[in-house]
C-alpha cells in the first residue's frame, strides 16, 4: 500500500490506501470532484489534463493522466480550479483568453491554462514549444497564442508564488495492508521510493519482477491503455543522485533520471543539434516527466534520444545489486525490444562527449509531439574538405537504434562532395531494411534517410536545408 | 444594440477556471454504474459462440449483456435501421460493439470487457472502394447520376481535354471531449438522458423506441459539447441507448465514456472517397464539359451517407459556372467504421474535386489558376453587384485580424436599398448544375480585395524567382474560393424553435433548439434576444438545451444552427415585447409602434422607465411573459430523386491564400502565411465568426496534410489514438495568418443578415493543399501535373516531387 503526501491546490492531502499506479486524473476527477482537469486521450498526448507540479526545481506542466500518485509524494499539485486568486481574481493567462477569444468548445482550456501558467510562472514566451502538447480542435491556435503574447509582461501574482512545499517526509515503502477500492482496480501493490541508488540496487535484487517507473511516459501507458496491473513499483523520482549531470575530462555523465527537459536545457550550447531536436521531443509536459535513463530502458526502436547518443559514442553505465559495468550504448540494444539487461539489473547513467555537433533529422508525420518515422544521427568531423570520422546511426529503420556502418563507410576519407554523400545514400540500402506501418512505408524510409545524407551535405556546406527555418 | 458585438464567449469565464461542466463532470447519484463495450476483433464474420463468462465473474461487474440476452436488439441507426446496438450473429467492422458490461466503475467495465472470447467464421472483408464496385456492396440499388447538358459530348468537342483519379481520405473529428452518455431512470419507467450530442431529439426519440416508451417520457439534457464538428450528431445513439438499457433494467443510473482508443476505433468519420474526373476546355481554361465519378467508402451501415454524398454532388460546382456536367455517385458499402457526418457533410469532398479539375486544367494551360478560376465564375449579379461596396479601406500586404472589428458595418442591413429597384440585375442569373439560381455572387469583388490584401500577384513572382535559387526548398502558393449552400438538404429539417422565459424582476431565460460545441451559438442568440429586448446580454440566461422545453428539434449541423435558432428565438421575443408594448401602449395612451425598448429601457410618451419596472408592472397586469418561438426556413423547394430545386436559402462565400514551402528530400512542409477573406453576411458576432473561420481554415488544412488514417489489411484501423493519428498542433498554424470578414448583408432574410459560419471556412484549407500542389509543380518542367493525393502527408509530397523530378530528367 502507498501512503503519500502533497499539496493540492495549497492544502495538505494524505492518502493511503491507494493502488501505487492509481493516476493523479482518476483520483482529481473521481476523490476530489475537481473536474476541471479533462481526460481527452488518457495517454500524455493531448494536454487536457495538465496540471502544475512545484517541488525544488520549481513548477513545471506535466500530464495528470499518465502521473502516479505516489510520483506525487512531498511535492505540490495545482489544478486549474487553483489558478485563479483565493478571492477570485483571475490570473493572466486565463483574462487573456478570455479577451482574445482563445476558448471555444472549452474542453482543451483548463490544460491550455495550466500549461500558459506554469510557462508564465518560468518567464517562458517560446509558445509554441511550451503549447505543443496541448491539442485543441476548435480555434486553430491562433487566439491561444494571441492570449499567451498579452500575458506575458503581466508580472506573476502573488498567489502563484508557491514555494516547494514543507510537508513531512512519509515512509511508503511498505506493503499488503487494507484492501484496495473496489472496482476492478488493481489490488494492493507494493511502491516502493528509494532515495539512493544503493537502496534501489539492493532491492532490485531481490525484486528483479518489479517495475521501475522514472517519468512513467510510457508505463503510464501500461496502466491506462494495456490496463496492465503492476503488483511491484519502484518510483525513482526520489534518487537524487540518478538527477545529476557531472562533468568527467572531456566527458559528461548524465544521471539515468535526468529529465528530458533538463537535458535539453543542460546541452543548449554544448550540444546544440541534439538539443535542438530535443525541443521535437514528444512535448512539454512529457519532456518534464521523461528520463534519458527511461528513454534507453526502454527499448523503443523509435525512441528519439538513442540514435543521437550512439551517434555522439555515449557509453552506458548499468548496475546489479554492487556490481557496475558499462558498454557502448549501441551494444546494449540486441533486438526488438530485447536489450543486454540483466534481471535485477538497471541503468544508472550515460557518458557523452561534453561538447558535440552531432546533427540530428526527425522525420515524423507532425512537427511536433510526434513519434519519429524516421530518425537520423549525424556525427561526422571535416578536416581539410575531407571527412575524417563518421558515426551515423538511425532510429526507425531497424528493430533496434542501430548504426549505419556502410553510410560511414561510404564518407571516412573522403571529400566534401555531394558525390561523396550520394555514396553515403545509396549505402543506405546496405545498413537497413526497414518495414512499413502507419508511420511511413518502409521505401519511404529508405529513401529518406539516404536523403538525410544529403542534407548533411547541405548543412555542411552553408544551404538552407530545413523547411521550419524559411520565414515570410 | 447587442447584434454585432465581439462578444466573448458566454462561457469563456467557465473554461478558464475548469468550472464548464461537461457531462462527464455531472455528479450522478449514489449507487450509478458504468458501461463499456466489448469490441469485435474480426472485420466481417459470423459469431460462432461468445464465452462471457470471464467477463462475468470480473472484479465490480454488475450485468454483462450481448445479442442473445434481449428479444429484441435496439437499433442505433439515424436512418435505414440498420445498427443494433450490439452485433446480432454477425459482425461487419473490426470494432462493432458486440457484448455490454456493466460494472460498478469505468476502469473494472474497460478491464471486463476485455475478457470477452468470441469465436468468428470470418468471411472476406471489404475494404476498398474498388472490392466494394466488384462485389457490388453498395447502399442504394445503383449509383446516383446527376447531370446538366451533355458533358461526354462537351468534353469530346473540346479543344482540350484532362482527367485524372485521386484520393481524398477521410478524417477523425478529434473532439477533445468523447463520445459520452448517462441515463438516469426515473418514476414511472420514465428516463432522463444527459449526452454530449448534436441531436438532442434523435437521442430522445432512439432511447424512447428502445424502451418502448412514448418520446414524452424521455427528457435528454446536453448543457454543451467538448467539441462535435458532426461527430456527434449521430454517433452518440449507441452510448445513450446503452445506458437507457442498462438503467432500465438494474434501476441504477448508467454512464458510458469512451476511452479515446474505443471512440476511434468505433465511430465514424469524414468519408474517404476516390474522385475521378473528365473535363474539356478551350484555351482560355474554360470548362466546357466536366464528368465526376464520386467513390465514397461508407463502411458498415447507412449512417448519413446519402446525403452526405448528395451534398458532395450539389458542391461539384463549387464558385463555377458549369454549363455541361454530369456526376456519377457511387455509395459503396465496406467493412470499416460506418462514416458519417463531419463539418461541411461532404461539401469538402465536391468541392475539392471542382478545385482539383480548376488547377489542372490551369496547369496544363500554364495559366495561374486563379484566373482560371475567374473566367469560370458565376456570373456577376450587376454592375456594382448586389451587394454594398466594400466598407474596410482597401489595405495591402498584412493586417490584424482585430482591425475586422474597427471595420464600420454596413448601414441599413435589410432595408431594400441593395435589393431592388435599380440595383436589380440586369443579367439572367445563372443556375447551378442543380437548377438553384444563384442571385448571390460575390466572389470577384471578394477576390479583389483579397488579392490586394494577400498581396498575391506580386509574392506569387516573388515565389517563382526564390524557387530558381533554390535546389533543395520549394514554396508554392495557391488561391481558392469556397461557395456553401446553407440550408439541410432534407428540407424539413428546415425549423427550430425557442422558448423564451421573461420573470417578474426583468431576468430572461432563453430556451432553443441548438446545441452548444463550442461554435459559440448560445453567445449569438443571447445576443439576438437581448437585441429584441433592448437589454444587454447580461440580462439573458442561457441555458442547456432540454428536449422537454423545446421539441423536435433538428441537429445542430449544416451550419445552420445561429440561422434557425436566431430566428425563433427573435420570435419568441418579439411576442413578448409585443404584448409589453401593447401594455404600455395602453397604459399610456399610445400606438404600441410608439413604445422603444433600447439600453435596458422602455421609452413612452416622452417618458423613460427601467425594462424591470415595466416587466413588474406588467406580470401585476397578468400578462404573460412566456412565449414560443418557431421559424421554418423559407424559399426551400428540393427532389432529391430529379436533383433539381432550391436545396438551399443562399450561398456563403469566402476566400483564401496560402503559402508554403517544401522540401525535396523528406517531403516535410510548412504553411508560411494565410490570408483568409470570408463572407459571414453582417456578422452576429465578429469575434465568434473569426474563431469559426480560424478554426475551420485550420482544420481543413490538417484534414489534407498530416491527419492520416491508416487501416492495416484486416480492416483493422492502425491510427486510433493521437499517437498515432496528427491533427494540427500549436506550431502547425500558418505563423502569418490574416483573417478577415467579407461584412456585407446577406441579401435574404437572415436574423441580423448574418450568414451561417460553422462549415463554409473549412474548405479554405483546400488552398493548403492546392499551394503544395504549386510547390510539388516548382520541381518539373511544367509538362507533368502533380496528381498529389490527400492527405498530402510528407510522404506522398516526397513521391509526388520525385515523379516530376523522373519526368524532367
Amino acid at each position: 500500500m502507498t501512503e503519500l503526501a502533497f499539496l493540492l491546490n495549497g492544502t495538505p492531502v494524505r492518502l493511503a490506501d491507494q493502488p501505487p499506479t492509481r493516476t493523479l486524473l482518476e483520483f482529481l476527477r473521481e476523490d476530489r470532484g475537481l473536474t476541471g482537469t479533462k481526460e481527452g486521450c488518457n495517454e500524455g498526448d493531448c494536454g487536457a489534463c495538465t496540471v502544475i507540479v512545484t517541488d525544488a526545481d520549481g513548477p513545471r506542466a506535466l500530464n495528470a493522466c499518465i502521473l502516479f500518485l505516489p510520483q506525487l509524494q512531498g511535492k505540490a499539485v495545482r489544478t486549474v480550479e487553483g489558478i485563479a486568486g483565493p478571492d477570485g481574481t483571475l490570473h493572466p493567462v486565463q483574462q487573456a483568453m478570455i479577451d482574445h477569444h482563445g476558448s471555444q468548445c472549452g474542453f482543451c482550456t483548463p490544460g491550455f491554462i495550466t500549461s500558459m501558467a506554469a510557462a508564465h510562472q518560468q518567464g517562458r514566451t517560446d509558445h509554441d514549444v511550451v503549447l505543443a502538447g496541448n491539442l485543441c480542435r476548435c480555434t486553430g491556435y491562433a487566439p491561444i497564442i494571441r492570449a499567451a503574447e498579452a500575458a506575458a509582461s503581466s508580472p506573476v501574482p502573488a498567489w502563484m508564488d508557491t514555494t516547494p512545499p514543507d510537508l513531512p517526509v512519509v515512509e511508503i515503502s511498505s506493503g499488503g495492508g487494507a484492501s484496495g477500492p473496489a472496482g476492478g482496480r488493481q489490488p494492493p501493490g507494493t511502491a516502493f521510493r528509494p532515495t539512493t541508488t544503493d537502496d534501489l540496487a539492493a532491492w532490485y535484487l531481490d525484486h528483479p519482477e518489479a517495475t521501475l517507473v522514472a517519468g512513467a511516459t510510457d508505463v503510464g501507458l501500461w496502466v491506462t491503455k494495456q490496463l496492465r496491473d503492476l503488483p511491484q513499483v519502484a518510483f525513482l523520482g526520489g534518487i537524487a543522485d540518478l538527477r545529476q549531470i557531472t562533468p568527467e575530462g572531456d566527458r559528461l555523465h548524465i544521471g539515468a533520471g535526468v529529465t528530458i527537459a533538463a537535458l535539453r536545457q543542460a546541452l543548449h550550447d554544448s550540444h546544440p543539434h541534439f538539443a535542438a531536436m530535443l525541443s521535437r521531443y514528444a512535448s512539454e509536459q512529457v519532456r518534464n516527466a521523461a528520463t534519458i535513463g527511461g528513454n534507453i530502458a526502454n527499448g523503443s526502436p523509435i525512441g528519439d534520444g538513442p540514435p543521437a547518443l550512439i551517434a555522439m559514442g555515449a557509453r552506458l553505465h548499468l548496475r546489479r545489486g554492487d556490481v557496475t559495468r558499462d558498454l557502448a550504448l549501441e551494444d546494449f540494444f540486441l533486438d526488438y525490444r530485447k536489450q543486454d539487461r540483466q534481471p535485477g539489473e538497471f541503468v544508472t547513467g550515460i557518458t557523452i562527449p561534453a561538447q558535440s555537433s552531432v546533427r540530428c533529422y526527425k522525420l515524423s508525420k507532425r512537427f511536433d509531439q510526434d513519434i519519429s518515422a524516421v530518425m537520423g544521427a549525424f556525427d561526422v568531423t571535416v578536416a581539410d574538405q575531407t571527412i575524417t570520422a563518421a558515426r551515423i546511426a538511425f532510429g526507425g529503420m531497424a528493430g533496434i537504434p542501430k548504426r549505419a556502418r556502410a553510410m560511414e563507410a561510404a564518407l571516412i576519407g573522403q571529400p566534401l562532395t555531394r558525390e561523396t554523400f550520394l555514396s553515403a545514400k545509396a549505402a543506405a540500402a546496405q545498413d537497413f531494411t526497414p518495414l512499413s506501418d502507419m508511420r511511413a512505408s518502409a521505401a519511404y524510409r529508405l529513401e529518406t534517410a539516404g536523403n538525410m545524407a544529403l542534407r548533411l551535405f547541405h548543412d555542411l556546406t552553408g544551404t538552407p536545408g530545413s523547411v521550419q527555418e524559411v520565414r515570410v | 444594440m447587442s447584434l454585432g458585438k465581439p462578444l466573448p464567449h458566454d462561457a469563456a469565464p467557465l473554461h478558464v477556471t475548469g468550472e464548464a461542466r461537461y457531462t462527464d463532470d455531472i455528479p450522478l447519484p449514489a449507487g450509478a454504474l458504468h458501461l463499456a463495450f466489448g469490441l469485435s476483433t474480426c472485420a466481417h464474420g459470423d459469431i460462432t459462440e461468445i464465452d462471457l463468462s470471464a467477463v462475468r465473474a470480473a472484479p465490480g461487474v454488475v450485468a454483462v449483456f450481448s445479442a442473445s440476452d434481449w428479444p429484441e436488439m435496439p437499433d442505433c441507426s439515424p436512418s435505414l435501421g440498420d445498427e443494433p446496438l450490439l452485433a446480432v450473429g454477425k459482425v461487419h467492422y473490426l470494432g462493432q460493439p458486440v457484448f455490454l458490461v456493466v460494472a460498478d466503475s469505468h476502469l473494472a467495465a474497460r478491464k471486463a470487457a476485455r475478457l470477452g472470447r468470441i469465436t468468428y467464421a470470418e468471411r472476406p472483408a471489404i475494404l476498398t472502394v474498388e472490392q466494394a464496385l466488384e462485389a457490388g456492396s453498395r447502399f442504394e440499388d445503383g449509383p446516383v447520376v446527376w447531370a446538366r447538358g451533355d458533358a461526354a459530348a462537351a468534353i469530346a468537342a473540346a479543344p482540350h481535354q484532362a482527367e485524372g483519379l485521386f484520393e481524398v481520405g477521410g478524417q477523425e473529428h478529434f473532439y477533445l471531449e468523447g463520445q459520452i452518455a448517462a441515463a438516469l431512470p426515473q418514476e414511472g419507467g420514465e428516463m432522463v438522458v444527459y449526452s454530449s450530442t448534436q441531436h438532442p431529439t434523435e437521442i430522445q426519440h432512439k432511447v424512447a423506441h428502445a424502451l418502448h416508451l412514448p418520446m414524452s417520457a424521455v427528457r435528454v439534457e446536453v448543457r454543451r459539447m467538448g467539441g462535435g464538428f458532426g461527430g456527434k450528431e449521430s454517433q452518440g445513439n449507441a452510448l445513450a441507448v446503452a445506458c437507457a438499457m442498462a438503467a432500465h433494467a438494474t434501476g441504477r443510473p448508467c454512464k458510458i465514456r469512451y476511452d479515446r482508443d474505443d471512440d476511434m476505433v468505433i465511430t465514424g468519420k469524414r468519408h474517404d472517397l476516390k474522385i475521378g474526373y473528365r473535363v474539356g476546355y478551350d484555351a482560355e481554361g474554360h470548362l466546357l464539359g466536366v464528368e465526376f465519378r464520386h467513390l465514397f467508402r461508407c463502411g458498415w451501415s447507412q449512417d448519413l451517407s446519402l446525403p452526405v454524398a448528395d451534398r458532395a454532388m450539389l458542391h461539384a460546382d463549387n464558385a463555377y459556372h458549369l454549363p455541361h456536367i454530369r456526376i456519377e455517385s457511387h455509395r459503396l458499402r465496406t467493412n470499416t467504421q460506418s462514416a458519417t457526418a463531419y463539418r461541411g457533410f461532404g461539401g469538402p469532398q465536391g468541392v475539392i474535386g471542382i478545385e482539383r479539375v480548376v488547377d489542372h486544367v490551369a496547369h496544363a494551360l500554364k495559366l495561374d489558376p486563379v484566373t482560371v478560376r475567374r473566367r469560370n465564375f458565376y456570373a456577376e449579379m450587376a454592375p456594382g453587384g448586389l451587394s454594398a461596396p466594400p466598407t474596410g479601406p482597401a489595405q495591402g500586404g498584412t493586417f490584424p485580424p482585430e482591425d475586422i472589428f474597427r471595420q464600420k458595418k454596413a448601414e441599413n442591413p435589410g432595408t431594400g436599398h441593395w435589393f431592388g429597384g435599380a440595383f436589380s440585375p440586369k443579367a439572367v442569373v445563372q443556375t447551378t448544375h442543380y437548377g438553384m439560381p444563384v442571385e448571390d455572387f460575390i466572389l470577384r469583388d471578394l477576390l479583389d480585395d483579397l488579392e490586394a490584401r494577400s498581396d498575391y500577384h506580386a509574392r506569387r513572382a516573388e515565389i517563382a524567382r526564390w524557387n530558381a535559387a533554390s535546389p533543395v526548398l520549394k514554396r508554392g502558393i495557391a488561391l481558392t474560393p469556397v461557395k456553401f449552400g446553407i440550408s439541410f438538404t432534407l428540407t424539413w429539417l428546415n425549423q427550430a424553435g425557442a422558448l423564451v422565459h421573461v420573470y417578474q424582476d426583468g431576468s430572461i431565460r432563453l430556451n432553443h433548439g441548438g446545441t452548444e460545441m463550442g461554435q459559440g451559438l448560445f453567445q449569438k442568440v443571447a445576443q439576438v434576444a437581448a437585441g429584441v429586448f433592448g437589454v444587454s446580454v447580461a440580462r439573458v440566461k442561457i441555458t442547456a438545451t432540454d428536449t422537454a422545453k423545446v421539441p423536435n428539434t433538428s441537429a445542430t449541423a449544416a451550419s445552420s444552427g445561429s440561422d434557425m435558432n436566431g430566428m425563433a428565438t427573435r420570435a419568441a421575443c418579439e411576442t413578448i415585447r409585443g404584448r409589453l408594448a401593447d401594455f404600455m401602449a395602453a397604459k399610456f395612451a399610445v400606438a404600441p409602434d410608439q413604445v422603444r425598448f433600447e439600453d435596458g429601457m422602455v421609452r413612452v410618451a416622452g417618458e423613460v422607465f427601467d425594462f424591470d419596472r415595466v416587466v413588474a408592472w406588467a406580470y401585476q397586469a397578468r400578462v404573460s411573459l412566456s412565449a414560443t418561438g418557431f421559424y421554418a426556413t423559407p424559399k426551400l423547394q428540393w427532389d432529391r430523386a430529379t436533383g433539381q430545386g432550391r436545396p438551399f436559402l443562399y450561398f456563403a462565400y469566402g476566400a483564401a491564400v496560402t503559402e508554403v514551402v517544401i522540401d525535396t528530400l523528406t517531403g516535410e512542409n510548412r504553411i508560411l502565411r494565410a490570408d483568409l477573406l470570408h463572407d459571414t453576411g453582417a456578422s452576429l458576432n465578429p469575434a465568434l465568426d473569426i474563431g469559426q473561420v480560424e478554426g475551420a481554415y485550420v482544420q481543413g488544412a490538417g484534414w489534407l496534410t498530416t491527419e492520416e488514417l491508416v487501416w492495416d489489411d484486416r480492416g483493422r484501423l492502425m491510427t486510433h489514438a493521437p499517437s498515432t493519428y496528427k491533427i494540427p498542433a500549436c506550431s502547425d498554424r500558418p505563423p502569418v495568418f490574416n483573417v478577415a470578414l467579407w461584412e456585407r448583408p446577406n441579401r435574404e432574410d437572415t436574423v441580423g443578415r448574418s450568414k451561417a459560419v460553422g462549415e463554409p471556412p473549412f474548405m479554405l484549407g483546400i488552398s493548403a493543399f492546392m499551394a503544395l500542389s504549386d510547390a510539388i509543380a516548382a520541381c518539373g518542367d511544367g509538362s507533368l501535373y502533380p496528381a498529389l493525393d490527400a492527405p498530402a502527408t510528407a510522404e506522398r509530397v516526397l513521391w509526388a516531387v520525385q515523379r516530376q523530378q523522373r519526368h524532367g530528367a
